[in-house]
C-alpha cells in the first residue's frame, strides 16, 4: 500500500495515497468541480478548462491549473472556487454555449446535458456578446446507421468520443479534423458512421457529454406498436438491463429489478415478458456443445463467442480470416427472437406469426445493427422488430407515468422466461466463458462440476480487460481467455496470428467490463465503481437461484425435449446457428446501408 | 574506459592546413535569403571567373566558399572577401567580373559596391565599420558567414566537436550539467526556461531509454534565427545536442524542422551523414563508447508543433496537439520516456559554453538572463536581418545602431516582440535593457526572437488583429479557452478595425484576454492574449479612435478612410463624378462635386481622377 499523504482541499485536510489526479482527491474530498472531458477511464485531456483549480505549493508557487490532469502532491492547498476559477469557467460555458444549437427542449440529451447542467448552475442567462452560431453554420446531422445519431452542431470538442473509440476499441472511427475554430469531431474523412468500420458499441456516445452523440431513439416506433390493437408485442429483457435500470429511477447500481422490469413492460402494453437470461441458457448449451466438438475434433480453436455484436462486426470488418473462430451460435438476442417466431403462436393463444412483433430491451446500441442482419431475417421479416436500450426503456417507463418503485414485482411469461444463474452472469465480462465452463465440464465428464464460482474470469474494472484461467477437466487443460474491448481483442488476435495464442477459447465483450457497461445502459462514465456494482448484482443473483448451470434449467430441457431435441440438432442449427459475412468479399451486403 | 579517444588537435590541424591551402576564400552567402536573391548564381559566376585567378594576396588560388546567413539580409547577396575585410552588398551576377578583375586581382575595392551607410551616405570599406554588425556579439551565429555548412572540415576547423571531445575524456556527465547550470543559460525558445536545471531534471531518470528533442519549429512570422543557425552552422547544433545527449544519458534524438525549411533539412542530413560517417556522431563517437543517434523529423506546418508537448506528439505521429503538463517531458516525453528538449538556439550555445567555460558566457547579459540572444529584426527599419546581442542590450541600440533606424525617415511608433505571444513596446520601453525578466514585466516577451519594428503609419489594432488572426489559424482546438476565445476576440478586432466597434468590446476583449490568458491549457493559448493585452494598455486611445470617432489614427484602416472633395478646390469638371464606379459622387458641372459616404467604398479612384487634387482622404 501506498503511504498516505494528506493536501487541503477548500479549507479541509484530505488524505489521499494512489488517486491518479487531483480532480479524484478533491472529490474524495466532498467537492464537485465540473468537467466535460475528464472520464475515469479514460486519459486525462485537459481540454475543457471546467476543472480549473486555485494550487499553492509549499514553497509559495502558485498555479492555475486544470485539476484532472495535476497529480496530488502532499501539503499543497487547493482551491476550487475561487473568483478566478469561477471566471474561467464561466466564461468556458459561455464559449461553448454561443457556438452551439440551443435547441434545448427537442434534444435527446435534455436533462442530462452535462452543458446544459452547468450553464443553469452558473447561472448563464445571455451569451449574446460572442459569436453566435446562427442556422446557416449547421453542419448536417449523421443518422446514417440504425444506432448512433451524431449532431456535430452540439460537439464541444472534449475529445472524450475519440478517446473512448482509440482506447476501448483501438478503432479511432473517430477523430479530429481541421484547427483552430474550425476543429470537428468526425468520423474518418468526414464519412457518415454508416460508412466506416464503426461497431456501433456506443461507447462514444457514453461518454459524450452532450447530444452531439446520441442513441437513436425508438421509443415512438415502439409505442406505435403497442398502441396498434391489431398487433401482439412481446418483450425479450437482457440480463445486465436488470442491474442497472433502477439508477434511472433512484436506486442503487446492481440493485436487481427485473420484476420491476417485468410488471413496468405488462403496464405499459406488451402482451408477454420474456427473459434473455433465457436464450442466454439455451447459447450456452449450444456453444458448450460446439466448444466440446471443436477441442475434440482440434478445428477452427481457439473458439471465439458471438453473443457481442460490436465484436462480430468488428471481425467481419478487420479479420474476415478469422471468421471460422467465431461459434456459429446467434447472440441471445437472435437465439430467442427466432425462437419466439417460431414457438410463440404454438404456445399462446391469439399470437399468429403475422400479428406478432418483438421488441427486445438490450443494454447495447449496436443490438440495433445486429437487428437489422440480412441472416436474422425470415420470410421478409426480422426476427426481432424493434431494440430498445436500457435507456430508452426508461423513457418509456417515465412517459408512460409509472411510478417504477411502486410497481408490484411481477414473473416473466412462461416457458421463456425461467433463466439459471449462468444465463444472468452473462452481462459481465466473463460470464459467459464460466457459464460455458459450467455446461461444457459436464458435457465432457458426465458429472456436474462442484465448485461453479470461477473466479478468475470475474473483475470489470480497467484492471481486468483481459483474464486468463486455465482449468483442469478431469486431467486435460482447457485454457480459456477472457477481455473486454476490442483493443484487447486485437492483442489476442494477433497473438493467434503470431502462433503465440495457447488458449482454447476466447470471450470477448466489446464495451469495457461487459454489457453492464454497454452503450445502451444508463450514464456511468464518471464513476468507475457503477460497473463493478451492477456486476455484483448480477453475481449476487447468481448465487441466489435455483439452477446455476444452463443444462439444469428445466424450460431448457423442456425445450430440447420437445422441440429442438439435442444441441446442434439440425433443428438447433436452423433456428440457433448464423453465418458471417466477410466484408472483403462481394456477398458483404452492408446491413447499416439499407 | 578501454575506449581511446582520438586526437582531436591533430584532426583540427589537418583540416586548417587544407582550408589554408584554398588560398583566397571568396564568401558568398548562400542563407535562403540570399539564394532567394540569387547568391547561387553568383556563386556560379565565381566559380567561372575566378577559379584560375592568381589572387593579389600572392595566395596560390582563389576558393569560393558558398556560406551560412550572414546576417544582413536586407543587403543581400553578400560577399566577404576576408583579405581587406570587406562585404560586397547587393551583388548581383554581373557584378562578379568586376570583383574578380578590381579586387581580387589588383587589391582595390569596388567602391560601388560597398554598403552605404543610412546616416553618413558614404560607403563602408571596413567591415568593423558597418553598424549593423559593429554593436553585435556573435558566438552563436560566428561561424555562419564565415564557413562552408556543407563542410565538416571547415566546422571541424572552427573548433567543432572540441567540446563533445572534451567532456568525452572527462567522462563526468554531471559535471557537464553543472557547467551548463553555472553558465545561467535559459531556454531560448521562449519561456527562458533555465536550461541547466532542464537537463537536470531529465538526467534524474538516467538509466533507462531516454531522447533528446531539438525543437526547430520555428514559427513565428518574421523570425528565422534557428533557420539560420541550421542552415549555417550545423554541427555546433549536432555538437549541442550529442552534448546533451551525453550528460542526460540519452543515446537518440531528433530534430524536428519545419519542412519550410528545405536548405536546413538539406544541410542538416549533409552534416548528419558526414558526422556519423567520420565518427563524429553515430556509434563510438571518436572512439570513446558514447553512441548518440540523431533523425530528422519534418514538422508538417503547424504553429503549435512549436510547443513541446504537441511537438512530441507530432513526432509520434499524432496530431500535434499539446498535452497537459505534468508530466514534463523530462519525465515523460518522446514515446513515453524522459525526454530533453530544446530549442536550436539554446543547444547551439552549449559546446562554446563547455569550450570557454561557465565564467565566460555568465560575463555576457544581465543579473539574470546571460549570454547573448539573437534577433531576427524586421520590419520598418534599414537594416533587417539577423542579430545577434549581448542580453541587456537595449531596444533603442537595436533599432537605431545595428538597425539603422527607421526607414524613410520615419517616427517609430511600436516594435512587436516575440511574435504572435509577445507584446508590444513603445517608445517609453527604448532604453529598456531587453532581457527575459524585463520584457516579461513590460508585458511583452523575449519569445524566439522574432522583432518586428513599426513606425507612425502602422495601426496597432491592426497588428493586434493580425495577430490574433495568426493565433486563431494556428490554434489547434483542443481547449476551449484558445479555441472559442481567440475566435471571438478576433472577431471583436475585426470589427473595430471595420469601424464597427463599440466601446463594450474593449471591455469584452479584456475578459477575454485574461480568461484565454488563465484558463488555456498550452503556452500558445495562455499567451495569445499578449498582443492585444499590452497594445490595450500602451495605445488604448486608438483603440478608442476607431470605435467612437470611427478614425484610424494611422490611416490604414480601409473602412474608416473618409474621402471628401474640398468644396475650394473642386472645379466641377466631373471626371471624379464619372470615374466613381458605384455613383457616389453628385454634383453639377462647373460646381464643388460632393460625396454620399453611404455610398462611398472608398476605392480611391476619384482620388487618382481629380486634376486639382481637390480630393481628400482623412
Amino acid at each position: 500500500m501506498s503511504d498516505i499523504k494528506t493536501l487541503t482541499v477548500n479549507g479541509k485536510v484530505v488524505e489521499f495515497s494512489d488517486e491518479p489526479n487531483l480532480l479524484e482527491v478533491i472529490r474524495k474530498a466532498g467537492f464537485h468541480v465540473p468537467t466535460f472531458c475528464y472520464r475515469p477511464d479514460l486519459t486525462q485531456y485537459g481540454a475543457c478548462r471546467m476543472c480549473v483549480v486555485e494550487v499553492e505549493y509549499p514553497n509559495g508557487r502558485k498555479l492555475i491549473n486544470s485539476s484532472c490532469t495535476m497529480p496530488p502532491e502532499a501539503g499543497i492547498v487547493v482551491k476550487t472556487n475561487t473568483e478566478r476559477t469561477r471566471r474561467i469557467r464561466k466564461t468556458v460555458l459561455e464559449l461553448l454555449l454561443a457556438n452551439h444549437d440551443r435547441e434545448c427542449t427537442t434534444c435527446d440529451k435534455s436533462g442530462k446535458c452535462e452543458l446544459q447542467q452547468y450553464a443553469e448552475e452558473y447561472g448563464i442567462k445571455d451569451v449574446s456578446k460572442y459569436v453566435q452560431k446562427k442556422e446557416k453554420d449547421f453542419l448536417p446531422i449523421d443518422d446514417s446507421n440504425p444506432s448512433i445519431v451524431r449532431d456535430p452542431n452540439k460537439c464541444i470538442l472534449c475529445g472524450a468520443c475519440v478517446r473512448a473509440c482509440q482506447e476501448f476499441q483501438g478503432h479511432a472511427v473517430l477523430g479530429f479534423a481541421n484547427r483552430g475554430s474550425k476543429t470537428l469531431v468526425q468520423p474518418i474523412a468526414g464519412k457518415p458512421l454508416a460508412s466506416v468500420d464503426c461497431v456501433f458499441c456506443g461507447q462514444c456516445q457514453a461518454v459524450c457529454p452532450t447530444g452531439a452523440l446520441t442513441i437513436k431513439n425508438e421509443v415512438n416506433a415502439a409505442w406505435d406498436l403497442i398502441t396498434d390493437t391489431n398487433k401482439k408485442v412481446v418483450a425479450q429483457i437482457a440480463p445486465s438491463v436488470r442491474v442497472a435500470i433502477g439508477e434511472e429511477f433512484g436506486l442503487e447500481p446492481g440493485e436487481n429489478s427485473i420484476k420491476l422490469i417485468n410488471a413496468a413492460l405488462k403496464e405499459i402494453g406488451f402482451d408477454l415478458v420474456f427473459d434473455t437470461n433465457f436464450s442466454a441458457d439455451l447459447t450456452i448449451m449450444e456453444e458448450a456443445h460446439e466448444f466440446v466438438e471443436r477441442v475434440s475434433k482440434g478445428e477452427n480453436l481457439p473458439l471465439f463467442t458471438s453473443c457481442c455484436p460490436a465484436w462480430v462486426r468488428y471481425l467481419e470488418t478487420q479479420h474476415p480470416d478469422m471468421l471460422n473462430h467465431l461459434s456459429s451460435c446467434k447472440s441471445p438476442q437472435g437465439m430467442l427472437s427466432s425462437v419466439l417466431r417460431e414457438l410463440v403462436p404454438q404456445y399462446f393463444e391469439g399470437f399468429t406469426k403475422e400479428n406478432l412483433y418483438i421488441v427486445s430491451i438490450m443494454p447495447c446500441t449496436a443490438k440495433k445493427v445486429e437487428a437489422k442482419r440480412a441472416q436474422l431475417r425470415k420470410d421478409g421479416r426480422f426476427d426481432t422488430d424493434i431494440v430498445l436500450t436500457t435507456q430508452e426503456l426508461a423513457k418509456m417507463i417515465k412517459s408512460a407515468g409509472i411510478d417504477f418503485n411502486s410497481l408490484t414485482p411481477c414473473d416473466g411469461d412462461s416457458p421463456f422466461a425461467e433463466y439459471t444463474g449462468a444465463g444472468t452472469i452473462f452481462g459481465a465480462s466473463g460470464g459467459v466463458a464460466e457459464a460455458a465452463v459450467r455446461t461444457a465440464y459436464e458435457f465432457v465428464t458426465g458429472e456436474p462440476l462442484s465448485d461453479l464460482d470461477i473466479k478468475g474470469m470475474r473483475g470489470v474494472d480497467k484492471g481486468h480487460r483481459c483474464k486468463d484461467v486455465e482449468l483442469d477437466i478431469k486431467g486435460s487443460k482447457v485454457k480459456v481467455r477472457v477481455v473486454s474491448t476490442l483493443k484487447e481483442a486485437e492483442k489476442s488476435i494477433q497473438e493467434i496470428k503470431n502462433g503465440t495464442a495457447d488458449f482454447h477459447m476466447l470471450e470477448v465483450m466489446a464495451c469495457p467490463g461487459g454489457c453492464i457497461n454497454g452503450g445502451g445502459q444508463p450514464r456511468s462514465c464518471d464513476d468507475s465503481k457503477i460497473k463493478e456494482k451492477r456486476a455484483a448484482g448480477l453475481y449476487k443473483e447468481d448465487t441466489e437461484l435455483q439452477y446455476r448451470r444452463s443444462n439444469d434449467n428445466p424450460d431448457i430441457k423442456k425445450l430440447y425435449k420437445e422441440y429442438l431435441e439435442a444441441p446442434g440438432s439440425h433443428k438447433a442449427h436452423e433456428l440457433l446457428h448464423t453465418a458471417y459475412q466477410d466484408k472483403f468479399k462481394g456477398s458483404y451486403k452492408d446491413v447499416v446501408k439499407q | 574506459m578501454t575506449t581511446t579517444l582520438i586526437d582531436i588537435k591533430k584532426e583540427q590541424e589537418k583540416v586548417k592546413e587544407q582550408i589554408k591551402a584554398q588560398g583566397l576564400r571568396v564568401l558568398v552567402c548562400a542563407g535562403t535569403g540570399c539564394v532567394a536573391n540569387g547568391s547561387l548564381k553568383v556563386i556560379e559566376k565565381f566559380k567561372e571567373l575566378g577559379a584560375n585567378v592568381r589572387p593579389m594576396t600572392h595566395q596560390d588560388k582563389v576558393t569560393i566558399v558558398p556560406t551560412g546567413c550572414h546576417g544582413f539580409c536586407e543587403q543581400g547577396v553578400l560577399v566577404v572577401i576576408p583579405d581587406l575585410d570587406i562585404t560586397y552588398v547587393r551583388v548581383k551576377p554581373e557584378d562578379v567580373e568586376e570583383i574578380v578583375e578590381s579586387h581580387i586581382k589588383e587589391g582595390k575595392p569596388v567602391e560601388r559596391l560597398l554598403y552605404v551607410d543610412p546616416k553618413t551616405n558614404e560607403h563602408v570599406f571596413k567591415n568593423e565599420d558597418i553598424n549593423f554588425y559593429a554593436k553585435q556579439t556573435r558566438t552563436t551565429l560566428a561561424n555562419c558567414g564565415e564557413i562552408n555548412a556543407e563542410s565538416l572540415d571547415e566546422a571541424l576547423a572552427t573548433g567543432a566537436y572540441e567540446a563533445l571531445h572534451k567532456v568525452l575524456e572527462q567522462g563526468n556527465p554531471d559535471a557537464v550539467i553543472e557547467e551548463i547550470t553555472k553558465s545561467g543559460l535559459r531556454g531560448r525558445g521562449g519561456g527562458g526556461f533555465p536550461t541547466g536545471l532542464k537537463w537536470k531534471f531529465t538526467a534524474a531518470n538516467r538509466g533507462g531509454k531516454s531522447y533528446v528533442v531539438c525543437n526547430g519549429d520555428e514559427g513565428d512570422p518574421g523570425a528565422f534565427m534557428d533557420r539560420s543557425v541550421m542552415e549555417g552552422d550545423p554541427h555546433k547544433l549536432l555538437e549541442g545536442m550529442a552534448i546533451a545527449g551525453y550528460a542526460i544519458g540519452a543515446d537518440e534524438a531528433y530534430i524536428y524542422v519545419r519542412a519550410e525549411y528545405p536548405l536546413a533539412i538539406h544541410r542538416l542530413r549533409v552534416a548528419i551523414a558526414e558526422a556519423e560517417k567520420r565518427g563524429y556522431l553515430g556509434k563510438n563517437i571518436m572512439g570513446s563508447d558514447f553512441n548518440f543517434e540523431i533523425h530528422i523529423k519534418e514538422g508538417a506546418g503547424a504553429f503549435v508543433c512549436g510547443e513541446e508537448t504537441a511537438l512530441i506528439a507530432s513526432i509520434e505521429g499524432e496530431r500535434g496537439m499539446p498535452r497537459p503538463k505534468p508530466p514534463f517531458p523530462a519525465n515523460k516525453g518522446l514515446f513515453g520516456r524522459p525526454t530533453l528538449i530544446n530549442n536550436v538556439e539554446t543547444l547551439a550555445n552549449v559546446s562554446t559554453i563547455i569550450l570557454k567555460g561557465a565564467d565566460w558566457f555568465s560575463s555576457m547579459g544581465t543579473e539574470k538572463s546571460k549570454g547573448t540572444k539573437t534577433f531576427a529584426l524586421t520590419g520598418e527599419v534599414n537594416n533587417t536581418g539577423l542579430i545577434e546581442v549581448p542580453m541587456g542590450t537595449t531596444l533603442r541600440e537595436i533599432v537605431f545602431d545595428i538597425g539603422g533606424g527607421i526607414r524613410g525617415g520615419k517616427k517609430f511608433k511600436a516594435v512587436q516582440i516575440g511574435g504572435p505571444s509577445g507584446g508590444c513596446l513603445t517608445e517609453e520601453h527604448l532604453d529598456l535593457p531587453m532581457d527575459y525578466d524585463n520584457l516579461i514585466a513590460a508585458g511583452a516577451m523575449v519569445g524566439s526572437g522574432g522583432l518586428v519594428v513599426m513606425n507612425e503609419d502602422t495601426c496597432i489594432v491592426e497588428v493586434a488583429r493580425f495577430f490574433m488572426n495568426f493565433t486563431q489559424n494556428e490554434s489547434c482546438g483542443k481547449c476551449v479557452p484558445c479555441r472559442e476565445g481567440t475566435k471571438n476576440m478576433l472577431k471583436i478586432l475585426e470589427r473595430i478595425v471595420k469601424g464597427k466597434g463599440e466601446m463594450k468590446d474593449i471591455e469584452t476583449l479584456e475578459e477575454l484576454a485574461t480568461a484565454v490568458k488563465d484558463g488555456s491549457l498550452c503556452g500558445l493559448g495562455k499567451t495569445a492574449p499578449n498582443p492585444v493585452l499590452s497594445t490595450l494598455k500602451y495605445f488604448k486611445d486608438e483603440y478608442i479612435a476607431h470605435i467612437k470617432d470611427k478614425r484610424c489614427p494611422a490611416g490604414v484602416c480601409e473602412a474608416m478612410k473618409v474621402i471628401t472633395i474640398d468644396a475650394e478646390l473642386c472645379k466641377g469638371c466631373t471626371k471624379c463624378a464619372r470615374t466613381c464606379p458605384v455613383g457616389a459622387i453628385e454634383g453639377t458641372v462647373r460646381n464643388p462635386h460632393h460625396i454620399d459616404q453611404s455610398k462611398c467604398i472608398k476605392c480611391g479612384a476619384c482620388f487618382n481622377a481629380c486634376p486639382f487634387k481637390a480630393i481628400k482622404q482623412n
